[in-house]
């Protein structure tokens, strides 16, 4: 059977994980290991006045009491935004200072203030509690839409009306014409509820120092520890970065929570130095609600203008985003490069204009959740579409189609270039596998059962594999975004291929081994991936945004293509035979057309005992390189769900999903229907269930499993999952990305379903029972009247 | 301080507890087996199940002490040979990603199959995964891999 590209081969990481063997971080345990636990504010915004850990440091088992005055006494820097955004004034982002442990004022319910080190996590979290903390409380502000307001309690002096940017992009007086002139105007108030990303695995640190070396290693759940080493060394001074090993072993799921470096990963690093002890910490559940960072969280009005034929012609949107009390890593790019960059969606629109303002609130900082910014570009746009449909009369279906780009590369008005798609092709299939047209009578037969059916539509696209570096540079990032790889080859001819990627679920260990199957016809079995550990892999970027597949499989190609050639020119010399005739497949070297065969291992031997080489060639088949993407990718796809509503209990089921995806190049079939899978459950569940929820005072009224609606299994469908294909011409795989897809393109379809079930389209996400039987009696209350 | 004993996949273990100390805390951090996870405080996510004289139970709400002179069966002792055949058929049907509530959903879905027989159709697997929540697979394999196993147990 084949294991190349395009084959569904099952996980090799898999047995690891059945038998109970994988080896996540809390399964890491050292010699006379300590544990912290933090001291946390219960308030959401006050001065701290003092800090008497003096009972604490008394108790059973404490090896230390530490606070931030400490910390920042010996140089520890604040945690900083990698990305800078400036306000279309031009002046910088307003960003205000983050203490790893907070000195003088605290900010959010958890923001931490003290750390405890003890022999066991219980005696820690006991003497925790001993840490006296004297606080004056602060008026608090959660809204971000208040916060911006005058007189709202200021939270960073350094961001006056908590603002951090307040930036645009588009042509704004073009727009405006534009709207003035259309035929009709679709006006939209949408407001994209506050998420938490929830991996299962909850965060968890195991610092290390060696005080003879002066030499740190943090165990961490990270997916990318190369940019957790060099942050943590370069702007938290934490340690010179080779004195830093970072290693991310299994981690338990991402979804953009564990690309940031957190403050527990910094005070066990200091921690260990301080007590010199190996530290362990990691989170409750209720830790993890509190100091993860939260996803979405917009507040936006929009206007789509439409000519007299229902052709878009302008696209005007006011958006305010909530990014929390600090400044996360990415938090500034999210609102802005990777939501206002989508918001041409699938459609021709000559005329874009978005406004952001970004925000401070007394809440957990906000930053990248599965999708990041393109969800939100997705739920605004096609929860506008499908009204725009109902207000003109007009298909959903057919108002998409007629809108849709179908020239490629297509420059949108918001910086975005797109390279390829089929966009019509998705609908066509989704609507097939939907059995859109048999609509109308399965509305009708649910009637009979006094049930309320709907059907909606969301035709979505992304950009994924941020790049290239250059252009994402200009536009303030901190880093650079290619992806490096090396493959080594074994004198036995096994492989090991090491990638700055990070898989948390995604199967690298698989699909990248089928690169190599595809290349050279060895079995995924002689083939080991190496990743996650800064002292193996020399850099890499790390695993978000859908990057492992576009970017890091492609540096993989290119390293390949090194050994590839080397390889090849050291067969023709054995073999005597011309360089351009000798191909690998099978696990064989031939010449062309001959029957002089070598073993691919033969060579790989004669590369390493070097009694034959090529004049001039250097021992060893080894080859690294780094990729850079030209261009991002653009995953697009059309998906349709189905719902019945009980009007009686506002309860909503979905009774089908249907997803056509366009991926580009697929590696392994089977593991992205999984990612597709995953991220449609994600997006089902904010829809419908999920939602972060702050009282007034700023506590988290969502802060365990009780109180946060995860899905469950009985909560979300089987799923029609299927492809359609356009090759990427940006990379030389041709793929787009499949990581983020599902979370981007099924709430619209979600809520475009109930809406039209229930006949009123005044419906927020999550789509609670209570709130859809509310919106059933305002549309019933609403008929009666009329 | 607790004096417990119990049998952990077939091999009898004990010793000197706090009598706060969680059956997870115990098979986690006593015995080092680190396949039964804790994924939450609050019995939501079953990422903790593991079998007590047979039953399922989340180890992270029992005390060690509840526990002495069980039975106790994990995720490194459930297969008898390679591997159960449930733990193949979530191989086989992709039914993990990240691994972490896998442990958990596995021991759940063999005492499902104790339970309820060999014969599970979506609508109750779906109902029984109740107290097990993953965020990878939206479920859909999951689902797959437990009727798949089931019918080979």
């Amino acid at each position: 059977m084949s294991e190349g590209i395009g084959a569904r081969v099952l996980r090799k990481e898999d047995k690891r994980f059945i038998t109970g063997n994988g080896k996540y971080t809390d399964d890491v345990t050292n010699h006379g290991q300590c544990y912290a636990a933090f001291v946390r504010s219960p308030h959401a915004h006050a001065k701290v006045k003092s800090i008497d850990k003096s009972a604490a440091e008394k108790m059973m088992g404490v090896e230390g009491v530490f606070d931030g005055h400490q910390l920042t006494g010996d140089g520890i820097g604040n945690i900083i935004c990698g990305w800078a955004v400036a306000s279309k004034d031009g002046s910088p982002m307003n960003m205000g200072a983050w203490s790893a442990l907070a000195t003088d004022t605290v900010r959010y319910v958890g923001d931490a203030v003290a750390v405890v080190i003890a022999d066991s996590p219980a005696n820690a979290r006991t003497a925790a509690e001993a840490v006296m903390v004297d606080y004056e409380e602060l008026p608090v502000v959660v809204n971000a839409g208040e916060a911006i307001k005058d007189g709202s309690p200021q939270i960073h002096p350094e961001a006056a009306n908590n603002l951090i940017f307040d930036w645009e992009i588009g042509e704004e007086a073009a727009t405006d014409a534009a709207l003035a002139e259309a035929a009709y105007v679709c006006e939209m108030d949408i407001t994209n509820n506050r998420l938490s990303p929830n991996p299962m695995e909850p965060r968890s640190a195991v610092a290390t120092y060696d005080a003879s070396e002066e030499h740190y290693t943090l165990y961490t759940t990270s997916q990318n520890p190369h940019v957790a080493r060099l942050v943590l060394s370069a702007f938290y001074q934490v340690a010179p970065e080779h004195k830093l090993r970072v290693i991310a072993p299994d981690v338990g799921g991402g979804f953009g929570a564990k690309i940031y470096i957190y403050p527990e990963e910094i005070v066990c690093l200091w921690a260990s130095m301080k007590t010199n002890k190996s530290v362990k910490w990691t989170a409750d559940r209720t830790e993890a609600f509190l100091t993860d960072a939260h996803g979405r969280d917009h507040i936006t009005k929009a206007k789509m203008g439409f000519d007299k034929d229902n052709n878009i012609v302008a696209f005007k949107v006011d958006t305010i985003a909530n990014l929390g009390a600090y400044m996360s890593l990415f938090s500034s790019a999210t609102p802005t490069y990777l939501y206002a960059t989508l918001l041409s969606g699938q459609y021709n629109i000559a005329n874009i204009h978005a406004n952001v303002r970004a925000v401070y609130t007394n809440t957990t900082p906000v930053d990248a959740y599965r999708g990041a910014g393109r969800p939100e570009a997705s739920y605004l746009i096609e929860r506008t579409m499908e009204t725009a449909a109902r207000e003109l009369g007009v298909s959903p279906a057919d108002l998409r189609r007629q809108n849709f780009v179908t020239e490629f590369p297509h420059q949108t008005p918001v910086i975005m270039a797109y390279d390829s798609g089929d966009f019509a092709t998705n609908q066509d299939a989704a609507m097939k596998a939907a059995d859109y047209a048999g609509f109308e009578a399965r509305r009708t037969e649910a009637a009979s059962r006094g049930k309320l059916r709907g059907i909606g539509m969301s035709s979505y696209i992304e950009a994924c594999g941020i790049a290239p570096s250059a252009a994402v540079g200009s536009l303030g990032a901190g880093v650079g975004l290619w992806e490096s790889a090396e493959v080594r080859v074994n004198p036995v001819g096994t492989v090991e291929v090491l990638t700055g990627s990070h898989s948390h679920g995604q199967g690298h260990e698989t699909t990248f081994a089928q690169l190599i199957n595809d290349r050279f016809g060895l079995p995924a079995d002689n083939v080991q991936i190496v990743h996650g550990d800064t002292d193996k892999v020399q850099f890499g970027m790390g695993t978000y945004g859908s990057r492992s597949g576009a970017v890091g499989m492609s540096a993989i190609v290119k390293a390949l293509d090194k050994v590839e050639a080397k390889a090849k020119k050291i067969a023709a010399h054995m073999l005597e035979a011309d360089e351009g005739d000798i191909v690998i497949e099978n696990g064989e070297v031939k010449v062309a057309g001959t029957d002089k065969t070598l073993g691919w291992h033969e060579v790989c031997l004669g590369a390493y005992t070097a009694h034959n080489l090529p004049e001039g060639m250097e021992p060893g088949l080894k080859e690294g390189a780094f990729y850079d993407p030209a261009n991002f990718t653009f995953p697009a796809g059309c998906y349709i769900c189905e719902v019945e509503v009980d009007p009686d209990t506002g309860k909503t089921e979905i009774v089908q999903f249907v997803a056509s995806d366009d991926f580009g190049t697929i590696i392994n079939p089977m593991i992205v229907e999984g990612q597709v899978h995953g991220g449609v459950a994600q997006g089902i569940g904010q829809a419908l269930l999920e939602e972060a929820v702050y009282d007034d005072s700023g506590q988290l009224l969502t802060g365990s499993y009780m109180d946060y609606t995860m899905p469950r299994a009985d909560d979300v469908p089987s799923y029609v999952v299927s492809h359609e294909t356009t090759i990427c011409p940006g990379n030389p795989l041709g793929i787009k990305g499949c990581g983020e897809a599902g979370a981007i393109g099924s709430p619209p379809a979600v809520i475009n379903a109930i809406t039209d079930a229930i006949g009123n389209n005044d419906l927020s996400m999550p789509a609670t029972p209570a709130k859809v039987w509310a919106a059933i009696q305002a549309s019933q209350t609403k008929q009666a009247a009329e | 301080m607790a004096s417990i004993s119990m049998t952990v996949n077939g091999k009898t273990v004990g010793g000197e507890v706090e009598d706060r100390t969680l059956l997870v805390e115990f098979i986690r951090e006593n015995l080092r087996l680190t396949g039964t996870h804790v994924g939450c405080d609050t019995s939501q996510c079953g990422a903790c199940v593991v079998h007590v004289d047979g039953k399922a139970v989340k180890s992270c709400t029992t005390l060690a002490a509840q526990a002495n002179g069980s039975e106790v069966t994990t995720i490194e002792g459930l297969a008898n040979g390679d591997l159960h055949p449930m733990q193949q058929a979530f191989k086989d049907n992709h039914g993990l990603q990240c691994g972490f509530c896998t442990p958990g959903m596995i021991m759940a879905a063999t005492d499902m199959v104790n339970r309820l027989g060999k014969d599970l159709d979506e609508k109750t697997i779906r109902t029984e995964l109740e107290g097990n929540i993953c965020r990878c697979t939206g479920y859909h394999n999951i689902v797959k891999s437990i009727q798949d196993g089931a019918s080979k147990m």
